[in-house]
């Protein structure tokens, strides 16, 4: 049997608004991944920490304060420095069109905005871990 | 019986016309219902209010149980207060808004903090970085405040401040400016939310777990009942709540849940619900479905003045109001054709004022993407106008009431937010109700259902899954410099090297003693913050003696 794609839905930075990342959890759940949410007001440090100790495939980032240009790249450093820079790692909220391309370079692969079909995040998932177990 | 000669042709029009109309065409849906899960018939009659008594359901405007509304001329005597929520970046640019927000005929400040202002971190604060001046204004000390507040009087104006954990600090902050200003404390008005319950189940501001939370806000009801007697204490959410995902059933149910448990923490605390109960206001959001809205607010009021009159035995009838805030719901705005947006704020201002608001925020149609721009929110705030001075419905009390639909729905949220608190009372109350992850749960259901409803279409949002069109990203947008960190850690170094550190020191020692002890902490959090103490040291300091309250991780 094949093995769940694990997934690490996470809020870095001290905003509370989870409703969306709630919701994508659950919905991620359905549709036959493993998936572990983190709560609310984690730091960077603590999200990459808890992505190497679940040895989560994705990580899913969330935040709707604006603070994700900070955030978001933060913890693609870390999960590099730790080793694991080949966790898959993707982001939603309020982000702003144009932040879009600096959040890629930092390492951020797709960036979900708001009113995005969970069904399309899905396939995204699926469609990159499909190609990662073909490449890898 | 006339009640009979209505069932009787009713049947007859049931038989032939409505039959014959069936015949033609079927309806759109099999069910109709509102968001709460209420299904909805095709029309309402006179009976299908059941033992509708007119005196005890709704009684007259300014009397209980206020169904009708909490003043006897309601917005023919004062319009509501327009209040729209505001702040961002520094208390300078901040100041600029509300001096530009008043100039446009807002009747009423709305402070919005940063996170880091609402967590208790300094803008200095690992924890802060990214976070200074975005979702709100920045206030490390004392010094901010008295920026944020200047050129306007703060005793002619009213102000809202969205603050919970650190409530007793921003306040303090306040009384603080205002003595400056030469205005005493026992003529401010305002509003803090210092609803910590909800943080808890819907926002995450929170700081301290729940008992010294519980401690901090009654030690405020005590200060505030001597000090300042026109201020509201609480302002018990349930917007959040709403924007967390919760059904408008629910929202009421849970605020009002949340509401008990404070009057229990007061009365616990040794204060008579009548000395506190008239300060206690509320806030609710307003969401899209029309009618359902219209009757939760009508709902809220007729049930929070009988909990407050017989299960507290509140003898006041200002103790029996329930008096409230309206924000427009922000969940409900999209990203996709934004301009919409103005269109559903709209019908969701009109609800808010159909139902009896005290004040109003209206959001801005670009706030799907980013906080608004200056013309985005003029528009929100021309919205109110029109509403008030335009389209008459201001011109008459409660004019819904007595709509057989919006009755029966009226009816029909009690009964079911009943059952919930009935629920609640059972798990011993909001708080363990919360510990239990009772509350969150059932949000969190009614978020999913919701999300799978737009999904499957089986709930249509106008220009995001119907109606699409490809359009461009939007990017005139307001934008946070990252500046702005670095100008407020400076102006906080700034303040540390001119205040007097050793008094600084001191208040914060007297009170620590006071937080390990019993006594009310709101004197000394005033005299900490008169000493320039910035808002990270007065909530540390607390912190090292009340601990803090965290999430867990948790396998979905």
């Amino acid at each position: 049997m094949e093995r769940k794609i694990r997934v690490l839905i996470a809020k870095p930075g001290l905003d509370g608004h989870d409703r969306g990342a709630k919701v994508i959890a659950r919905a991620l759940r359905d549709a036959g991944f493993e998936v572990i949410y983190t709560g609310i007001r984690q730091t960077p440090e603590q999200i990459a920490n808890a992505a190497l100790q679940e040895g989560v495939d994705v990580v899913g980032l969330s935040c709707l304060s604006g603070a994700h240009n900070q955030l978001f790249p933060r913890v693609v450093e870390l999960l590099r420095e730790k080793g694991a820079g080949d966790v898959l790692v993707i982001g939603g909220g309020i982000i702003p069109y144009d932040d879009i391309p600096r959040l890629k370079e930092a390492g951020i692969e797709e960036v979900f905005q708001p009113g995005t079909p969970i069904e399309e995040i899905v396939n995204y998932i699926r469609k990159r871990m499909e190609e990662r177990r073909k490449e890898g | 019986m006339k009640e009979d000669r209505l069932r009787e042709e009713y049947r007859r029009w049931e038989s032939t016309t409505l039959k014959k109309a069936l015949e033609r065409a079927r309806e759109r849906q099999e069910v109709f219902e509102t968001t709460s899960g209420i299904e909805l018939k095709r029309l309402y009659m006179p009976y299908d209010l059941g033992e509708f008594d007119y005196l005890e359901e709704l009684g007259f405007p300014g009397e209980y149980p206020f169904t009708r509304g909490v003043q006897a001329t309601m917005y023919r005597g004062r319009l509501w207060t327009m209040r729209q929520y505001s702040g961002f970046a520094t208390a300078e640019e901040t100041n600029k808004r509300y001096h530009y927000l008043l100039k446009q005929g807002q009747t009423g400040l709305s402070v919005a903090f940063d996170l880091p202002t609402q967590i208790g971190y300094d803008s200095d604060n690992p924890l802060s970085a990214g976070e200074v001046g975005k979702v709100g204004v920045a206030i490390d000390s004392l010094a901010d405040m008295e920026i944020l507040f200047d050129g306007i009087p703060l005793d002619k104006v009213s102000t809202s401040m969205t603050i919970n954990a650190t409530a007793a600090i921003i306040l303090a902050m306040y009384i603080a400016v205002a003595e400056k200003q030469g205005v005493p404390s026992e003529v401010l008005r305002g509003t803090i939310q210092n609803d910590i319950l909800k943080e808890y189940v819907a926002r995450g501001t929170y700081i301290y777990p729940p008992g010294p939370s519980m401690r901090i806000i009654t030690d405020i009801f005590a200060y505030c009942k001597e000090r300042l007697p026109l201020w509201n204490t609480i302002s018990i959410s349930g917007y959040h709540i709403r924007e967390a995902g919760s059904t408008a059933v629910q929202e009421v149910a849970f605020t009002l849940a949340n509401g008990i448990a404070y009057v229990e923490a007061a009365i616990g605390a040794g204060l008579d619900v009548d000395s506190f109960a008239r300060r206690l206001s509320f806030f609710f959001g307003a969401h899209n479905n029309f009618l359902e809205e219209i009757a939760k607010f009508r709902a809220a009021r007729r049930m929070w003045a009988r909990i407050m009159r017989e299960r507290f035995g509140a003898k006041k009838p200002a103790s029996w109001m329930l008096r409230f805030h309206t924000q427009t719901a922000g969940c409900t705005l999209t990203a996709q054709q934004p301009r919409n947006n103005i269109i559903r704020v709209t019908l969701q201002a009109l609800a808010a004022v159909l139902g009896g608001t005290q004040s109003l925020h209206t959001n801005s149609w670009d706030e799907a993407l980013a906080l608004p721009t200056e013309e985005a929110v003029t528009i929100a705030l021309r919205t109110q106008q029109i509403i008030a001075y335009e389209s008459g419905v201001a011109e008459v009390v409660d004019p819904l009431g007595g709509s057989y639909c919006v009755e029966a729905l009226t009816t029909e949220i009690e009964r079911r937010a009943e059952e919930y608190i009935r629920r609640i009372d059972e798990m011993g109350g909001a708080p363990k109700a919360i510990e239990a992850g009772f509350i969150q749960r059932e949000i969190a259901d009614a978020a999913y259902q919701y999300q799978k409803e737009i999904e499957e279409k089986r709930r249509i949002i106008v220009g995001l899954n119907e109606f699409t069109v490809e359009e461009s990203p939007f990017t005139e947008i307001l934008r946070i410099s990252p500046e702005v960190e670095r100008y407020q850690k400076e102006k906080l170094e700034r303040v540390k090297k001119e205040r007097n550190t050793a008094r600084v020191k001191e208040t914060l020692k007297r009170l620590r003693e006071a937080a390990e002890g019993t006594e009310n902490l709101m004197p000394h959090i005033l005299e900490a913050v008169k000493a320039y103490a910035t808002l990270g040291e007065i909530a540390d300091t607390l912190r090292e003696v009340f601990g803090e309250h965290t999430q867990l991780t948790t396998i979905i």
